[in-house]
């Protein structure tokens, strides 16, 4: 469940919590299409570096750091898995380049849930909301999606309580060879499914019975409006993206082996 | 049976839900735990089968260290039925639901087929063996969750809320089942907001708050007693606060039963006559 802890949102007063969420969406797209520019390793790792300000000024590091921790398993997948295609495509031989390319794609990935990681745990589920109603998504997407959101940690309670009772009944997760523990998961993920679902209808008539949908025109009692830190932070991210795309058409990013 | 020496418990959001429990719990009682939302009982259960270990202070089951031992291990002597059935059925069949466990603990192909026709029977369900149990009704589920458990026949049976959701006359069939189960010398201890269900029973009642027992005792002593239970948001119960409200004529006070009530209500009518 760790991962879903770097994406739960917690109710903290800070200068990044306050700041628009289509501003700070842009910004995690900007990073998203930086990472995906370059694939040599310093720029990313310049990438990495920069978005820990914002972690401190946020003050979410505990979390943040556990989100990375959660993501660290998917992170050496990646990274064997790129070692394992350089070594067998060339031959059965691994160069500098290779672990450094290898190590570059798995920290493309690291600031990719390092950036999503920021926004999610710094924005609020009721702003992400109002920010998709205002960039005139249809209210009923944007419902579902924060609906959806809402629910992350407690379908993650939920599944704890199903690992306990099948626990309780001598269930053992942890045994097994690979696929018996797969198999394991059944006796959780059917109670999680049905249990959701059962949940999802209810949600649906309570909401229609307070008359969900009556007018076409919702009224919010909140409005987004841009403030001067959102203007700061949208000039910071058009000239990180501008830098970004000036350093990738006009210049050769060097390979750190070639330093050594 | 189920030893308790100052248990101490966090959950990870800092929360203490245990602030030093002590108790013991012999072979063969029957003991109800009471108190408000949040007071720590289901934390406390959830240690008697290792699903949480104590973070202070130690939880023994016939004297082996929860900490020493697997869940599954302490699972095949403590019965454990959630509260929410829907937390733990899963299999296409009634029959393959209580086979579960079995399977897990390993028994024999015959002795499992053997056990389910018993676990079945005991709780009225043989009509249902091959049906889903997500077509049941909810107190069936919750019948069927207990069958998944009696099935292995647990020395301890813990159950969180048995009641809830159920009718009066199947709260009536359960508490004949539960005294039934331990006349048998099974050691029950259920989770309850329900004080009537309790002092039906007449069980050993422990009284929780904010991660402490308050009180702890007969359900006589503990359900006539206003000022204990009023810390615990628990009002007495029907017949207890009658006999309160008598007391001017010289009633008894400590009266929970409704036959014991019967009694002493028939003497009393019968002096007055005299």
């Amino acid at each position: 469940m760790s991962v879903f802890d770097g994406l739960k949102f917690r109710r903290v007063y800070s200068p990044i919590h306050n700041l628009d969420p289509r501003v700070k969406f842009f910004y995690v797209i900007v990073i998203f299409v930086a990472a995906i520019l370059f694939s040599e390793i310093l720029p990313l790792i310049g990438l990495f570096l920069l978005q820990i300000p914002f972690v401190l000024l946020a003050r979410v590091q505990k979390q943040w750091l556990r989100s990375l921790r959660g993501a660290a398993f998917l992170a050496s997948f990646i990274f064997a898995v790129n070692i394992a295609t350089k070594f067998f495509t060339a031959g059965y031989m691994l160069t500098a380049i290779d672990v450094e390319f290898s190590a570059a794609m798995t920290l493309r990935f690291v600031v990719l849930v390092e950036s999503f990681s920021v926004f999610f745990l710094t924005t609020s589920p009721d702003h992400l909301g109002l920010a998709l109603e205002q960039t005139r998504i249809p209210y009923e997407f944007a419902f579902a999606f924060t609906t959806a959101v809402r629910f992350v940690p407690v379908l993650a309670e939920e599944a704890q309580t199903i690992m306990d009772a099948q626990k309780a009944r001598g269930l053992e997760m942890e045994k097994g060879n690979f696929l018996k523990r797969i198999r394991n998961y059944v006796p959780v993920l059917i109670p999680l499914i049905v249990s959701a679902i059962r949940r999802s209808l209810e949600l649906a008539e309570a909401m229609e019975s307070r008359a969900w949908g009556a007018s076409k025109k919702r009224t919010n009692l909140y409005a987004l409006k841009l403030g001067r830190g959102d203007l700061a932070l949208l000039a910071i991210t058009i000239c990180i993206l501008a830098f970004s795309i000036y350093v990738r058409l006009y210049f050769v990013v060097p390979n750190l082996s070639q330093f050594f | 049976m189920i030893e308790v020496e100052d248990a101490h418990f966090s959950y990870s959001n800092r929360v203490e839900a245990l602030k030093g429990v002590s108790l013991t719990i012999k072979d063969g009682e029957f003991v109800s735990i009471m108190g408000q939302n949040g007071a720590g009982k289901t934390t406390l259960i959830k240690h008697f089968n290792g699903l949480l270990k104590p973070s202070q202070g130690i939880v023994r089951i016939d004297g082996v260290d929860t900490r020493k031992t697997s869940i599954a291990t302490l699972a095949r002597n403590i019965g454990f039925v959630f509260q929410n059935p829907d937390h733990q059925l899963f299999s296409e069949t009634v029959e393959e639901e209580i086979a579960f466990a079995l399977k897990n603990f390993g028994f024999e192909t015959e002795v499992i087929e053997k056990r389910i026709d018993w676990a079945l029977n005991l709780l009225g369900l043989t009509q249902y063996r091959k049906t889903s149990p997500f077509l049941l009704s909810g107190g069936e589920r919750k019948r069927v969750a207990l069958a998944s458990v009696l099935a292995w026949d647990p020395k301890a049976l813990i159950l969180d809320e048995p009641t809830i959701g159920q009718d009066y006359q199947q709260k009536e069939k359960l508490r004949q089942f539960i005294v039934q189960m331990q006349t048998q010398g099974k050691t029950i201890v259920i989770v309850t907001h329900d004080v009537e269900f309790v002092a039906e029973c007449n069980s050993r009642v422990l009284l929780m708050k904010e991660g402490i027992i308050i009180a702890d005792g007969e359900s006589r002593e503990i359900l006539t007693d206003p000022e204990v239970l009023a810390q615990s948001s628990i009002v007495l119960p029907q017949i207890a606060q009658i006999f309160a409200r008598l007391s001017s004529l010289g009633l008894p006070k400590d009266v929970i039963d409704v036959y014991e009530a019967k009694k002493i209500i028939l003497e009393a009518l019968e002096k007055r006559r005299e």
